[in-house]
């Protein structure tokens, strides 16, 4: 009886230990894929998991699927491709692309037959290290203005003739005396800042390569101006892009800077909205970083595995496909083709598809793995000159220096 | 010998618990602070040992005198309110009254919410533009104050927080303290005419030492490693006047889309250090009495 029990401790035991050291199955080309992707808002019965499951199926493979949070999405592959458990298919944001590719961990195009050429150049550019592309975008995003009709006619000003920067303070500064709120962003101190800091940088003209060119010192002036003058919130240092959107959901805001996935929660808002371009600083639009993912194929043991996995990465941005999911996600779609689809389909996207055409990736100009390296001090100098700790000047001095230092 | 299997059949579980819980996951911290990992070898393994290269670059970063200065700053007064207000609420609640029960219970509530609860109400009350906070500074002529985006007061706010969270977990172990001393005490100090405040002062606050030593090493193990708080409210922002060694940490390793393992690691293992010292000063007064 007791040894019985012993041997039941010993066995409990063992079982716990493999259970959390083997959960791992090994083995060349299985017949079930995983597909991991960033969309949590997506249940198990919507159109995108039956998208992916149908591409499955085409190529013969049963898709189990897992959603994860975008910023722990990277670790999550990082870690499994330290164990080895990868997913076969891999749908992740942009800038995030080239660091996996650094690591080892995914298959370029041309290793495993998949093809980005029907996507627009620019924004297949986020995808590129040293001339070559991993995976192909599955839909962009980027970021505009978006204004409250009300507020604007209210303060007389016709949202047309916000052409550049100086047009965009006239407007701020009527909204101000007819005693509404100008302009919410948001300038917090993680990636999320520097994604919406960036409109203004390369609007001014200014380069990733030199953080503390005037250019820049001219964009993070204007922002700073807005927060003295009181065209922006204070809250704008704290700023998701979500409570951003909350500020601006109010309706006590006349503009505010966000991105294609607000069109959903715009229509909800219960004002009437519109959308301009963000302006450069001396007129045009001003390239916005590009935003979505891409879908990739990790590397495997096995190379069958892998031409499979890219021909159902084929298939989820194949052009019949794509539509469908990037109306369900509120992308503009990377095929050209696509996009004017979107555009007969919704007229109102035609801004959005505009701003994608002119949009700019952050990891590109072969920037690849130093731009988090450079995007860090940058969002670092926003901060320190909303607050008042630094003078722009200053601080992106420092930021450049910072950046020059960490290779 | 069937008695002796049976010992070490027990023992087995604590030790697999312990090494895989606790030495594997520490070997590991120590590993990747000691090499130079980039995310190529973070994968594929091969990272060049880099000696104390790591512990020298978090040193040198401007980043860690603030983080380690607010870490101190921030579990120093958070450990002094928690412990103060705990302890008047415990004395308070010692005399039983009636609803006091109750009352005991509503104060547990900010410990038995999750984290993401409370720090996203506290960072709703305390926004610079909507919050609460403001709304009543405003009605009572007060300028408003950028709680969470001025670099002057972010620290201040989460420091609040946090000793609002803090509070109930020194209320109960210091109530069942108060319990447990002997009745007799207070009576005998009341007989010889000691006032309530000198009866506290000098009969009650010394019997209660061991326990408020308990208290005080628990709540700054817990406080020196505060991260959900912190990062909820202000990232550690704006531009790091509200970063702790935990958050920083966090922000090398998680925080950019290229991560910095090997200093993450490193700012880690300096977190474990010092509440390893903490726990060795604690060990040495206990031996002491």
């Amino acid at each position: 009886m007791r040894r019985a029990a012993v041997f039941r401790l010993l066995t409990a035991a063992g079982l716990a230990v493999s259970a959390a050291a083997c959960s791992s199955a090994p083995g060349s080309a299985p017949d079930t894929f995983s597909v991991w992707d960033p969309y949590p808002q997506f249940a198990g019965d919507s159109e995108w998991v039956r998208t992916i499951e149908a591409c499955g199926a085409q190529a013969g493979i049963k898709i189990q699927r897992q959603a994860y949070d975008t910023t722990d999405l990277t670790n999550k592959v990082l870690l499994a491709a330290q164990q080895r458990t990868a997913p076969q298919v891999l749908v992740v944001d942009n800038p995030v692309v080239s660091t996996l590719a650094e690591a080892g961990v995914l298959r370029s195009n041309s290793d495993v037959g998949l093809d980005a050429s029907a996507s627009s150049p620019n924004l297949v550019a986020a995808g590129t290290l040293n001339g070559k592309t991993y995976g192909t975008p599955i839909g962009a995003n980027t970021l505009a203005l978006y204004y409250n009709k009300a507020v604007l006619s209210a303060a007389g000003v016709d949202p047309a003739s916000v052409k550049d920067w100086a047009s965009l303070d006239a407007a701020l500064a009527k909204v101000k005396a007819a005693g509404k709120k100008g302009i919410t962003f948001s300038a917090i101190g993680t990636e999320e800042g520097t994604f919406q800091f960036l409109p203004w940088f390369w609007g001014a003209g200014a380069a990733l390569t030199d953080l503390s060119s005037a250019q820049a010192v001219s964009a993070l002036t204007l922002w700073k101006s807005w927060l003295d003058q009181g065209h922006a919130p204070n809250s704008v240092i704290g700023n998701t892009q979500t409570t951003s959107w909350q500020e601006f959901a109010t309706g006590e805001y006349a503009f505010a800077e966000n991105g294609t996935w607000q069109l959903q929660n715009a229509k909800k808002a219960g004002f009437e909205y519109g959308v301009i371009a963000i302006p450069g600083r001396t007129g045009g639009t001003a390239p916005a970083p590009t935003g979505g993912e891409f879908v990739t194929v990790p590397v495997q043991d096995d190379k069958g595995t892998e031409s499979k996995a890219a021909q159902i990465a084929t298939c989820l941005t194949g052009p019949d496909r794509v539509l469908a999911t990037d109306t369900a996600l509120t992308y503009v779609s990377a095929v050209p083709s696509v996009q004017e689809q979107q555009v007969t389909a919704l007229p109102e996207l035609k801004v959005w598809v505009e701003a994608v055409r002119n949009a700019k990736g952050r990891t590109g100009d072969n920037l690849g793995t130093r731009y988090p390296r450079i995007s860090q001090p940058l969002w670092g100098a926003v901060q320190a000159a909303l607050t008042g700790a630094k003078t722009p000047d200053a601080a992106l001095k420092d930021a450049q220096a910072a950046a020059a230092s960490a290779k | 010998m069937r008695a002796r299997l049976a010992a070490w059949a027990f023992v087995v579980p604590l030790v697999v618990y312990l090494v895989v819980c606790y030495a594997y996951p520490l070997y590991t911290n120590i590993d990747l602070s000691l090499r130079e990992h980039t995310v190529r070898t973070f994968v594929y393994g091969g990272a060049p040992l880099a000696g104390f290269a790591n512990y020298a670059t978090v040193f040198a970063d401007p980043a860690f005198r603030t983080a380690l200065l607010n870490t101190v700053a921030f579990t120093v007064v958070s450990l002094v309110f928690q412990y103060t207000i705990g302890l008047a609420l415990a004395v308070f609640f010692a005399r039983a009254f009636p609803l006091s029960a109750t009352l005991r219970a509503l104060f547990l509530v900010p410990w038995l919410l999750p984290l993401i609860v409370s720090a996203s109400t506290w960072a709703w009350l305390l926004n610079s533009e909507s919050g609460l906070v403001n709304a009543v500074l405003g009605i009572v002529g007060a300028g408003p104050v950028n709680w969470l985006t001025s670099p002057s007061w972010s620290l201040v706010s989460v420091t609040i927080a946090n000793i609002w969270i803090g509070v109930p977990f020194n209320l109960v172990l210091l109530y069942s303290g108060l319990r447990n001393l002997p009745a007799e005490v207070n009576e005998a100090s009341a007989l010889d005419g000691a006032s309530g405040w000198q009866t506290f002062r000098y009969v009650t606050f010394p019997l209660l030492r061991p326990v408020s030593a308990i208290t005080l090493l628990l709540g700054l193990v817990y406080t020196i490693k505060v991260f959900d708080i912190i990062w909820i409210m202000t990232r550690g922002g704006p531009s790091g006047s509200s970063s702790t060694l935990a958050t920083w940490s966090y922000e090398l390793g998680f925080g950019s889309p290229l991560p910095r393992f090997g200093p993450s690691a490193a700012v880690g293992n300096v977190l474990i250090l010092m509440a390893l010292a903490a726990g060795l000063v604690y060990i040495r007064a206990q031996e002491r009495r």
